[in-house]
């Protein structure tokens, strides 16, 4: 009998608001990172069409932007330090103060 | 170039969508297209060169985006959006917030065009706006960042002019910052708004050049020295190239006003659409005009045939206001969605919808698509 091991290597992935998609293709991106910055950079890096969309012209979360990590609320949006593990979903949503 | 004249197109930028109108020779105007719906567009810009739309949007919660297109509105492609450089001196560094002028920089190079922008940066590109520079002489200007925001938290650039005779030669209307002016396409800036005055500033700081609000200029195509201001505190003109201004004190029902348009081949004509005074901004006792000089601001026709005249609450923004190169088409458009056109230079005016979005920006336009 022959067994056959498999190993899956798990990312966080990062998950785009339909309504962005109605502006500019962002499929979930599912990339390497230990933040949500990271995973972010990473997404874009792939996807550089997509990151102005979420990030201004420095590089910081648009204002009306809220992004979820496994259902919690980024607690550092100015850095966005906040970690993730390996099997992280990371939400990257409208903040309903932009109307 | 007559085949370019007709059919003639007109370009509704709104809370929104943008909006294309035209109409064949001596037809009727219709809505032929409807792009963006649903997002607000800031500024059209048909240009006139090679063809091409530019369309600024605003979107709430995704940042500020430029689109174009070649073949009259049907397929847009992203451009870039104007972008500041990432701050490396420990500030927060600065952001598109708003597109709020985009015009050609020389007739002679299509896709040389100028961009203004929210917070009060102007933009330069070569490409038909692939790529944007960001002018930092007039950025890294001190007297730049005295600029305070008009009706926006932030100060910004939202008139363009580009001098015919020279297109090294560009003014700038800025809410607040004044005019501005460059004699070499950009390397070294002057502020040039000598005579007007900000009542809405201690006494000391009205005649202060850099801290007045020209809602939007406009140069006269047919004597570019010759400058209109529809200014927060009324009316200027110039007509020495923006060397100094004078006010004109009375101009129909109110010299308060967003819009003004100057006539293409006539110097002395110019059309304004008052409103009260300040952060009032109805039309004076509810009755909608429009007010025409034709003798260089000396005096002021009023104009109302065709305009709602019973409980009519528009206004209209600093770029809904604008005129064919023929002269007498005219077409403005309001915050409460109506559109009006006149045929005539102002004398009679059409109803063409009442039921737009809230209108931002309108253009004329000819396409050669």
């Amino acid at each position: 009998m022959w067994s056959v091991s498999i190993t899956v290597k798990v990312m966080p992935t990062a998950h785009f608001t339909a309504n962005l998609r109605r502006h500019v293709d962002c499929p979930p991106a599912s990339v390497a990172g230990d933040t949500v910055r990271q995973v972010l950079d990473a997404a874009f890096a792939a996807n550089p069409a997509a990151r102005g969309y979420v990030l201004d012209d420095q590089g910081n979360l648009r204002k009306h932007i809220a992004v979820f990590v496994d259902g919690k609320m980024v607690a550092d949006r100015e850095g966005l330090s906040d970690p993730v593990n390996q099997d992280s979903e990371i939400y990257i949503m409208q903040a309903l103060s932009g109307g | 170039m007559a085949e370019k004249l007709y059919p003639e197109k007109l370009y509704l930028g709104t809370r929104k969508g943008l909006f294309i109108l035209s109409r064949p020779r001596g037809g009727k105007w219709k809505i032929d297209r409807v792009s963006f719906l649903g997002d607000p567009v800031t500024i059209v810009y048909p240009d006139p060169r090679d063809g091409a739309i530019y369309a600024a949007l605003s979107l709430g919660h995704f940042g500020v985006k430029l689109h174009r297109s070649d073949d009259g509105g049907k397929n847009w492609t992203p451009c870039a959006a104007p972008a500041y450089p990432t701050a490396t001196d420990g500030t927060a560094g600065a952001s598109t917030e708003y597109i709020w002028a985009i015009e050609a920089a020389d007739p002679k190079s299509p896709g040389s065009l100028w961009c203004g922008t929210i917070p009060g940066g102007l933009f330069h590109s070569i490409d038909g706006g692939a790529n944007w520079r960001l002018i930092e002489s007039l950025w890294n200007d001190p007297k730049r960042k005295e600029w305070v925001g008009g009706g926006m938290d932030k100060p910004g650039i939202h008139s363009i002019c580009v001098d015919p005779r020279d297109s090294a030669h560009v003014r700038l209307g800025i809410s607040c910052g004044g005019v501005w002016e460059t004699r070499d396409s950009g390397e070294t800036w002057k502020c040039r708004a000598e005579g007007m005055i900000a009542r809405y500033m201690p006494p000391d700081r009205q005649a202060d050049p850099n801290i007045q609000d020209p809602h939007r200029l406009v140069q006269s195509p047919a004597d570019p020295r010759v400058l209109w201001a529809q200014h927060h505190n009324g009316i200027f003109h110039s007509t020495d190239g923006s060397a100094s201004w004078k006010e004109i004190e009375s101009a129909g029902p109110s010299t308060f006003g967003f819009a003004v348009a100057a006539h293409p081949t006539d110097a002395k004509t110019a059309w304004f659409v008052p409103a009260v005074k300040d952060e009032t901004r109805v039309p004076v006792d509810g009755k909608v005009c429009v007010t025409r000089t034709r003798d260089g601001g000396k005096s002021f026709d009023v104009l109302r045939k065709g305009l709602p005249q019973e409980h009519a609450y528009h206004i209209v923004f600093r770029h809904a206001l604008d005129v064919r190169e023929d002269g007498n088409t005219l077409a403005f458009a309001s915050t409460t969605g109506s559109l009006w056109t006149t045929e005539d230079g102002g004398d009679e005016w059409r109803t063409f919808s009442t039921d737009l979005p809230p209108v931002y920006c309108v253009r004329f336009g000819e396409s050669s698509v």
